[in-house]
């Protein structure tokens, strides 16, 4: 079972610092910049600094310490040949402004990389550009609103999400100046038609979606909504985030998707970096392909590539340059070691282990799950009878999962569901893993109130009292 | 397969839940839609995927393997080998954002560490634990001076560069955000301090300056730009190149309520352009208009020292349409190489650091123009990066400086201004030897 270490590391400016020098030197420098106050930031030796990070890396729990069944994250492993490769000096020490010349290689491995994910989602072009799921999903509405206006049909003012949406969603499409609009679910968990129609009007500029959604249920309506959308004039935007479900089985261009990002640190196994970097790559059909991201990598005649500027009804850029490279790098190796039976392999196990577990978890009685029973890669169980009859709470639970040596699921989300933990293993996991975290949700379920209610105790720290950080901030150590 | 640990028992999983083929598990999806094969290669061994991707390296050249003098923000720094043993830790690495603060004290007591350490350096009061990038990270600043307020006019200087424009318009656009330029001063390189004056009014939300700005260029009218702003009762966001605050005064030392920055030089590769860090610190009365994630230290049960997420209403998993921002994965991996790297400098390294760049600046500005037909044209200092003039063509000079392994400077054709110019850069990576090499070989191209 793993183990955190337990350390009193102190925080970097209570180590024992060297004295900071007592002049600054600031030359010529213009005189109403130079610098008279001292940098309050401590000067360690190697020994020390190295000792500290090592020490707060063993309090930490990340993918190679253990299952990580984080619902919608697809915390899946990283293969460790992709970071060695991604270091090589020759990626990694390439600069975006460089003579084309001299970058060849890189150019290849993003017009190879855009081709790639055309195949796998159906789409017609890529753009690599975006730095994260959540800013793919602005991209996207960045297009959606180019593309309505450039029909003149600006008064497209709102974006519809189902009640199961991830957060970035309505966030993005906020951000974007769109007013959201949410539709609840069926009773099955799924988009419901009726209440779709009645909300699409003139005003919809577009219906975003997860598929499978959120709750791990495939919108099997998928055809009739894409219909109804077009219909209506509005465009059709998938949430790549449960992309993992559905590799070499089923493709978002197929489904009738106009836009589609994806999540490269979830689905083509990048590391997740303690929350990024990540990409968010955004795949378009044909007729939204003039608005995308400039620049455009074209490959030439001779087999060169160049950057391709010309693009005048483009929304130009979101981030600086041409997206986050060394994880671009990482998903492209990814793809072509997985190859077309690897990549169709690992969305099947990923829904078999999700499938497995829950057939398991539900067996025993202590869970429930509501909506639908056939889930893909997640699924989302309710703690509610534990709450009602013990009063433990998904937190609760989540919190013993880690004196368990687990790292919990996803909790509290999507919102539709009482208690819920969200679960989802990825093709990544052994049976023996899946067994022995279905053994320790069972067990949990059987504990007394207040061991589960006193959790975790395996871990550096104890329960940590959230509501006195957000009343009295402490963010800095100027602070304390 | 390596990385499918069931893959070889499939059959007997699947029995185990009753069902006998794999396809039973997709039969929700409509038959119309299931997908019969996907058009791409098969898989490579890891031995074919090492031969290939050598390949594709050989195409590259690295800044190890050329000389490379461009300017305009992304410049090769040295990054201790420290660094990177603390960032392969995959601990850290393969870790995600710390919902389960109790799971996650490592990488959260070092991001509140990077947010002390930010908020040190740029004189603020807080800071955020990352945004994408110091380009994105204006665009965030100017939704957060609006969203403070409640005007709709940000002010930058036009001599920012052309992607920072087109990011600032794509993220304030949908808030109905006017974006007014300020010419700079032909003569200085500065901000034309009478042209700000009169576009700074009632209604300006936010005033953006770089320091120092897309020339290289010193805006040392702090003081008198600060009373511009004020006066307006507006917000001052600041740019900053980190490496410049070991010498240079820091913004909240002179009058900045924003302070945004792009963090690659803190021990980030430079990587084509790719993974960042933007910076991002405030003054703490704006703390919940803040965008992006924030680490707070706290007590558990017990009442020892802990760290957990905090102030999460104001980000989209709980606040949704209404967020500070849509940002979920951010750049943790980056703002922890920055934690490691500026412990590993300390406050003394990093005055060296500093100092050594404003040197190489100045030697470097000195000796190109020794060279006939090359002069400078702004009047104001400069810190590692200078704008030169050339008396021929720059495309026709870069690409002879090419064939003798040399990158020259980034040619300024943004700026209808400034024909034939090139922005210049250099770090403490460059040798005299490379120095030696750019003006002996710009002696023969001139």
């Amino acid at each position: 079972m793993y183990r955190f270490a337990f350390y009193e590391e102190p925080i970097l400016n209570e180590l024992r610092s060297a004295k900071i020098h007592e002049k600054i030197e600031t030359g010529l420098l213009p005189k109403s910049l130079q610098r008279k106050k001292k940098i309050k930031i401590p000067n360690l030796d190697e020994t020390q600094i190295i000792r500290h990070f090592h020490r707060l890396s063993q309090m930490n729990y990340g993918i190679d310490s253990g299952f990580y069944p984080l619902g919608s994250c697809t915390m899946k492993y990283n293969p460790k040949i992709c970071e060695e490769i991604a270091n090589w000096d020759s990626f990694a020490g390439t600069h975006p402004d460089m003579d084309v010349s001299l970058i060849q290689g890189n150019l290849e491995i993003i017009f190879e990389l855009e081709r790639m994910l055309c195949e796998i989602t159906g789409m017609d072009y890529f753009t690599l550009q975006p730095a994260a799921g959540a800013q793919g999903e602005f991209v996207g509405m960045l297009l959606t609103r180019a593309y309505h206006e450039s029909k003149n049909d600006a008064d497209r003012i709102e974006v519809i999400i189902p009640d199961t949406a991830h957060g970035t969603n309505p966030a993005s499409a906020s951000m974007a100046g769109y007013k959201l609009t949410e539709i609840p679910s069926t009773k099955d968990g799924t988009v419901d038609l009726k209440v779709l129609e009645k909300t699409l009007s003139e005003k919809t500029a577009c219906f975003m979606l997860t598929n499978p959604n959120t709750l791990g249920i495939f919108e099997s309506d998928i055809c009739e909504i894409q219909k109804m959308v077009h219909d209506a004039g509005a465009l059709l935007y998938y949430d790549g985030a449960n992309m993992n479900a559905n590799l070499g089985e089923a493709r978002p261009g197929d489904m009738g998707f106009d836009i589609v990002h994806l999540n490269l640190h979830k689905t083509f196994a990048t590391p997740h970096g303690g929350g990024g970097p990540g990409s968010g790559p955004v795949g378009v059909k044909t007729k939204l392909e003039k608005f995308l991201p400039v620049p455009i990598i074209s490959k030439k005649k001779d087999g060169t590539y160049i950057f391709d500027y010309d693009a005048p009804e483009s929304i130009g850029k979101i981030k600086g340059f041409y997206g986050n490279f060394s994880v671009l790098l990482k998903a492209y190796i990814y793809i072509l070691m997985m190859g077309k039976n690897g990549l169709k392999e690992s969305s099947e196990i990923a829904v078999l282990n999700s499938n497995y577990m829950k057939k398991k978890i539900l067996d025993s009685g202590k869970y429930t799950m509501p909506y639908k029973d056939l889930r893909k890669h997640e699924f989302v169980l309710s703690c509610e009878q534990l709450k009602q009859k013990k009063d433990i709470r998904a937190m609760d639970v989540a919190k013993r999962l880690l004196d368990h040596g687990l790292h919990p699921p996803t909790i509290y989300f999507p919102l539709i569901v009482k208690e819920a933990l969200m679960i989802e293993p990825t093709e990544s996991e052994s049976k023996k893993d899946l067994d022995r975290f279905i053994d320790a949700l069972i067990k949990i379920a059987e504990e007394k109130p207040d061991i589960v209610k006193g959790a975790p105790t395996n871990t550096p720290v104890k329960r940590i009292d959230e509501v006195s950080a957000t009343k009295n901030p402490i963010l800095t150590w100027d602070m304390i | 397969m390596k990385f499918i640990p069931n893959s070889s028992i499939k059959k007997e999983m699947l029995n185990e839940i009753g069902l006998n083929d794999i396809n039973d598990l997709f039969s929700d999806v409509p038959k119309k839609l299931r997908l019969k094969n996907l058009d791409l290669p098969n898989g490579l061994s890891q031995i074919e995927t090492t031969k290939k991707l050598r390949q594709i390296a050989c195409r590259n050249r690295s800044y190890n393997e050329i000389v490379c003098f461009l300017g305009g923000g992304i410049k090769p720094h040295y990054i201790p080998s420290a660094v990177k043993s603390i960032l392969s830790r995959s601990e850290f690495y393969t870790s995600y954002t710390p919902y389960q603060s109790e799971a996650s004290q490592g990488f959260l007591q070092a991001m509140f560490e990077y947010q002390s350490m930010i908020a040190e350096l740029t004189a603020m009061d807080i800071s955020n634990a990352s945004l994408y990038d110091g380009i994105t990270a204006l665009g965030e600043a100017a939704l957060m001076c609006s969203r403070i307020n409640k005007r709709k006019k940000f002010v930058i200087p036009n001599n920012i560069s052309w992607q920072k424009k087109s990011v600032l318009k794509n993220y304030t656009k949908g808030a109905g955000i006017e974006i007014i330029e300020v010419p700079f001063d032909k003569k200085s390189g500065k901000i034309d301090l009478d042209a700000l004056n009169k576009s700074v009014d009632e209604n300006t939300s936010g005033v953006y300056i770089e320091n120092p700005n897309f020339f290289g260029v010193f805006e040392d009218d702090v003081e008198q730009i600060n009373k511009i702003v004020k006066t307006a009762d507006s917000l001052f966001v600041v740019g900053i190149d980190p490496v410049s605050l070991g010498i240079c005064k820091s913004p909240g030392d002179y009058g900045a309520d924003i302070v945004i920055g792009e963090g690659r030089a803190l021990g980030i590769p430079m990587d084509f352009g790719g993974i960042s860090l933007g910076l991002f610190s405030c003054k703490k009365e704006y703390l919940r208009n803040m965008p992006g994630r924030v680490i707070g230290l706290t007590k558990d049960a017990d009442g020892k020292r802990a760290f957990c997420m905090t102030l999460q209403t104001r980000e989209q998993h709980i606040r949704r349409a209404r967020a500070t921002s849509n940002i979920c994965t951010n750049e943790g991996l980056c703002s922890l190489a920055a934690t490691a790297y500026l412990s590993w400098l300390g406050s003394n390294g990093l005055q060296d650091l500093s100092k050594i760049n404003f040197e190489q600046g100045q030697k470097l500005a000195k000796k190109i123009l020794s060279v006939n037909g090359f002069s400078i044209i702004f009047t104001g200092s400069h810190f590692n990066e200078f704008v030169i003039k050339c008396s021929k063509n720059p495309k026709q000079i870069n690409s002879k400086l090419l064939k003798k392994g040399i990158q020259g400077g980034l040619i300024l054709e943004e700026f209808p201004d400034l024909e034939n110019c090139m922005l210049f850069g250099i770090t403490e990576l460059h040798t005299d030897l490379d120095i030696e090499r750019l003006v002996s070989a710009l002696k023969e191209v001139a």
